[in-house]
């Protein structure tokens, strides 16, 4: 055991089991799975990821780039931040962690948070600067990384002035202080992430804070020689933080190599743990470490020192425990993120902030004042040469197993760049983002070329700072709350009758409510006949609905929409076609003229958003001279279109009163009326192309509306359908789906509705129509398909081509929707064909997944052209 | 012929579940729907005479500060634009208060249209409500930037929502379009099962 018999922060009455790679082993409440470890005399807690050469634990925080384990479903944790919890299985790793298959049980969620001051980084300056801030009274957010407050505090025996800090800060109303959050992204306007580990998960905290202040620090960095990548090398800080804040000795025999004054306080916590300092290293001297042995292949066991001076004096030292500094790298990565340049400084030999950047301060070591960390003099000795030519142990980032060799290599192809450097090395790449390594890999560019180091400069620094799971940034928007669902005021009454649904955009709508033993065809083509045949209902509320007031109105409505409405009387309504000013077909529904300047315009279920801000946007931006009001009033209507050809017997038995004959009300009509309170807008409108009303009530009337429709209906055998024949019966007639049987490259020309066209006024994408590229005659043209083989269902999407025989080279179109009709008694399809309409009669093929299909091109429109249905 | 026509609000089956959540959290978060509210979308430009005429009827001045709420005894006018207000009143009076703005308005150009049944309101209140309302909301609430008589269109957890901060600082009203309701009160319930 190397636990020392006393110090450090842990509750030793609170002794913790543990097992790591299969062994038990105990250690105390406040230990990190690595101070545990070290306290076991475990050296070795994993294999590289290239060479598998062992590694031990090379720091003591979240820089850590070799003790990566595995606990649970959790791959690559840092050993030297995980908090050892009794019961803890952690398993070393060869570099690589394992994505399991469980399921996680951890529970991750996301909270926004603003304040006026954002501390990042709970050390000593970043805790001055909140108690500062506190007493202003401002809201003040300190995160640190930590499960505690104080930084390189912890280590250096600050305990009543920590304790003192975080009460004053504590007791402000205003403060709040999370610990074991780390700040890993930094982005435009200060908004700053925070991932924040918590008992069962973790929590997304995004900040918002009007001044972040950066108190980061530094991380040390190693020194770079000949096999430095042995167990029982480490960093000389966190030999420090494993002697004071742990109460553990990391080896017996140290050795110190140092190229600064930081590593002195270390000689005297070394001597007080009872490790015998054998040499002191120091490059400033003239002496360097030029390789270390490991007989057994595993753990350190002696370092070998030359003078540097060319006498070549050899002495090799016994020792177990080599602790590094090459100097310190001030936490620059967030103020990097968020566009802060830096500069290299020779005296500090580090990058530290070249100029300040608004609402972002950078305070402590991290602004590049390292008297904290007694760093002093420092004589920056970036690459230390071995014993012969050889590069390839001269370990660079040791998460990736990268060496000078592989910088060498790199130049050697002609590559100057870092940025070049770092991806053909990989050095950074890791997870440890080359915390430990960036700096050196700069350094060591710049010594092989002869450049200052400033000119060589740092990789560009990117968000996340640390690796962060998916699952955080998805918090709870997982499964039914990965997306907001929208409902209809009826969907509580598909639901209990048994619907299947179907997204539509947000939206749940009923596909079909099928019968006992009915699969999807039977229960979509029993829907189908009853609403051919007898009577039949659906759920229309998803259409989007566009409140229009105003004088100017008809002219407003005139320019969006290819159609002219001059002629529209109140209490009437009628198809509209809107284009983009592309000319393309960019959405339908249907213009209702309700009264003096008081219109209203449906849209198609997924574009009513699109299209109000379309609206909006004449309006606000080209015409603000038109007087006129849009409001959405999709959710306050629900609608249900009653249809076929006994839908008049229904709607006459819910409204006694009204006169429904085919012409006191006829097709594109409107009506108001009511049932009991319930008032009720009825509209002579069809997307079957039978006899149909579509029936409007305030959204909280729409469940009783719907209700009083089946009871009404039910003497004659109502039936209610959903999408699935919906689309049936709309294709049968030849109706488009906007965004189905188009996309975006459509004109209405194309889809044969020119009478939609107006020609006596202008409108939005009418110029285009005119464009040598609209009026060819060989543009794709909507056409009906008919299977040769009426049983043969075209796939959607399909390919056409004019030669059955596989000669074809190029489609000539494709198929947008196909469908099985109970009412033909056979297949068919809605297509886009090149020349379409010129190829009426002729015969187009589909192949797909080694079948050929064989069609007739025909009208699109396949039922009662005449529309007597309709018009009934 | 139905025996009668049955007002049903898109929260109705939500009641229970509301009510164990208060209880559950010790009155902490509460969470209520308050249903059929009068609510009435005006377009008008501000700069005519509109806003006068109808504070008179309204007994409000409508309010030209952006995301601000102007209260009377009866109603309350949420600024939503430089030319858009919702008019809030008691359930019911929608028909009352329609007919008596359409009146004010008269020659003038402006839109009034009843959107009682486009939102629901739900009352989110109790001394946890907004820690709860900034798992989905990125603006910010603290009573300093969103105190009483302060309103915003915003989005919470993905669905788009007015804010309104009441009287009590510890009370929101969040207006919801109908078909997103179950949805966002489904994400509340979730949420609150988060213990801090």
């Amino acid at each position: 055991m190397s636990r020392l018999p006393q110090g450090g922060r842990i509750d030793r009455s609170r002794p913790l089991r543990f097992s790591f790679n299969g062994t038990s082993y105990s250690g105390y409440a406040g230990d990190t799975l690595a101070s545990a470890l070290l306290a076991n005399d475990v050296r070795v807690v994993g294999r590289s990821v290239v060479y598998g050469r062992p590694r031990g634990i090379f720091t003591a925080g979240i820089e850590e780039p070799n003790a990566l384990v595995q606990i649970g479903p959790e791959p690559m944790l840092r050993a030297t931040q995980v908090e050892l919890v009794d019961g803890l299985q952690a398993a070393g790793l060869n570099g690589k962690g394992r994505a399991v298959p469980e399921q996680d049980a951890a529970r991750f969620d996301k909270t926004y948070v603003h304040c006026e001051v954002l501390v990042i980084g709970g050390g000593r300056a970043g805790l001055t600067a909140a108690l500062e801030a506190g007493r202003s009274g401002d809201r003040v957010i300190l995160v640190d990384e930590q499960a505690e407050l104080g930084g390189r505090l912890l280590t250096a025996g600050w305990n009543d002035w920590l304790t003192s800090t975080i009460t004053q800060l504590s007791s402000m109303p205003e403060v709040r202080l999370l610990t074991r959050a780390t700040a890993f992204g930094l982005y435009d306007q200060n908004l700053a992430l925070v991932a924040e580990r918590r008992p069962n998960g973790q929590r997304l905290w995004q900040v918002r804070g009007r001044k972040i202040v950066i108190a980061t620090g530094a991380h040390e960095r190693p020194l770079v020689f000949a096999n430095n990548d042995r167990p029982g090398i480490m960093l000389a800080g966190a030999v420090r933080t494993y002697i004071n804040r742990y109460g553990v000795a990391p080896g017996q025999r140290a050795v110190i190599f140092t190229s600064n004054d930081s590593t002195k306080p270390l000689e005297a916590d070394l001597q007080r743990a009872g490790i015998s300092l054998e040499a002191i290293i120091d490059v400033r001297t003239g002496q360097a470490i030029v390789d270390t042995v490991a007989e057994s292949g595993v753990a350190l066991e002696s370092v070998i020192v030359v003078p540097l001076t060319g006498n070549h004096n050899r002495r090799e030292i016994q020792c177990n425990l080599l602790c590094v500094s090459g100097g310190f790298n001030p936490a620059l990565h967030l103020f990097s993120q968020a566009q802060g340049r830096l500069r290299y400084d020779d005296g500090l030999a580090c990058f530290a902030p070249e100029a300040p950047i608004d609402g972002v301060e950078v305070i402590g070591a991290a602004s590049g004042d390292l008297n904290g960390r007694g760093q002093g003099t420092i004589v920056p000795s970036w690459v230390i040469p071995g014993d012969g030519e050889d590069w390839s142990t001269h370990f660079v980032d040791l998460e990736r197993d990268a060496t000078v060799a592989d910088v060498q290599q790199a130049l050697g192809t002609g590559m100057r760049s870092v940025e070049h450097v770092k991806r053909f090395t990989t050095i950074g790449t890791g997870s440890d983002q080359g915390k430990t390594a960036g700096i050196n890999e700069s350094a060591i560019i710049a010594t092989q070329l002869g450049q200052p180091v400033g000119a060589v400069g740092v990789t560009t620094y990117r968000p996340p700072y640390v690796p962060i799971p998916f699952a955080l940034l998805a918090g709870r928007n997982r499964r039914e709350l990965f997306e907001p669902i929208r409902v209809t005021p009826l969907h509580v009454w598909h639901v209990a009758h048994g619907a299947v649904f179907e997204n539509a955009g947000q939206w749940k709508r009923p596909r079909y409510y099928p019968r006992e033993d009915e699969d999807t065809d039977a229960a979509v083509a029993r829907e189908c006949r009853a609403a051919r045949e007898n009577v039949a209902a659906v759920d229309v509320s998803t259409l989007g609905k566009i409140d229009i007031q105003g004088p100017d109105v008809l002219e407003f409505l005139n320019r969006i929409y290819t159609n002219a409405f001059d002629t529209l009387k109140e209490g009437s309504c009628r198809y509209a076609l809107m284009c983009g000013a592309d000319g393309m077909v960019f959405d339908d529904g249907v213009v209702m003229h309700l009264g003096p300047d008081h219109w209203l315009a449906t849209t198609t279920t997924g574009g009513a958003a699109a299209v109000l801000d379309w609206m909006e946007e004449w309006l606000q931006t080209e015409w603000p001279d038109l007087r006129v009001h849009l409001t959405s009033v999709t959710d306050q209507w629900a609608a249900v279109a009653v249809v076929g050809p006994r839908s008049r017997n229904v709607v006459h038995s819910l409204f006694p009163n009204l006169s429904v004959g085919p012409d006191s009300f006829p097709f594109l009509a409107i009506r108001e009326n009511e049932i009991r309170d319930m008032p009720v807008r009825l509209h002579r409108i069809t997307f079957s192309g039978e006899l149909a009303y579509e029936l409007w009530t305030p959204s909280w009337y729409g469940l009783s509306l719907w209700e009083a429709v089946m009871v009404a209906g039910e003497p004659l055998g109502i039936t209610p359908y959903g999408l699935g024949a919906m689309e049936i019966l709309r294709a049968e007639k030849g109706y488009i789906i906007v965004g189905q049987d188009t996309d975006g490259t459509v004109t209405p020309q194309d889809l044969g509705i020119d009478w939609m066209i107006s020609k006596r006024k202008p409108f939005i994408g009418q110029r285009s129509h005119r464009r040598v590229d609209t009026t060819r005659t060989d543009r794709k043209h909507l056409v009906g398909l008919l299977p040769l083989d009426g049983d043969a269902l075209l796939a959607e999407g399909s390919q056409l081509v004019l030669q059955s025989d596989r000669t074809s080279r190029y489609s000539v179109g494709h198929v947008t929707s196909s469908y099985r009709s109970p009412t033909l008694g056979r297949t068919f399809a809605l297509a886009l064909l090149q020349s379409g309409r010129e190829r009426i009669g002729s015969t187009i093929y589909a192949p797909l997944d080694g079948q050929v299909v064989a069609a007739s091109v025909v009208e699109p429109i396949f039922y009662d052209k005449e529309n007597a249905r309709r018009d009934s | 012929m139905i025996a009668e026509a049955i007002r049903r609000s898109p929260l109705a089956d939500y009641a229970e579940r509301f009510a164990a959540l208060h209880e559950a959290t010790n009155g902490a978060i509460s969470i209520r729907e308050l249903p059929f509210l009068t609510q009435i979308n005006l377009r008008a430009q501000p700069d005519q005479r509109i806003p006068q005429r109808l504070a008179d009827v309204l007994g409000l001045a409508l309010p030209l500060t952006p995301n601000t709420v102007a209260s009377s005894a009866n109603h309350r006018a949420l600024w939503l634009g430089p030319d858009e207000w919702l008019i809030v009143g008691a359930a019911d009076e929608a028909r009352a208060i329609e007919h008596s703005m359409r009146d004010a308005v008269t020659g003038a150009t402006a839109s009034i249209v009843d959107v009682s049944a486009n939102r629901t309101v739900m009352l989110i209140q109790g001394e946890r409500a907004q820690e709860l309302l900034a798992h989905g909301i990125a603006i910010d609430l603290h009573p300093r930037a969103f105190g009483p008589g302060r309103c915003a269109q915003t989005l919470l957890a993905k669905v788009q929502v007015i804010m309104e901060r009441r009287s009590d600082d510890n009370a929101f009203h969040v207006y919801v379009r109908g078909s997103f309701t179950s949805s966002l009160a489904d994400w509340l319930l979730d949420a609150v099962g988060r213990p801090e």
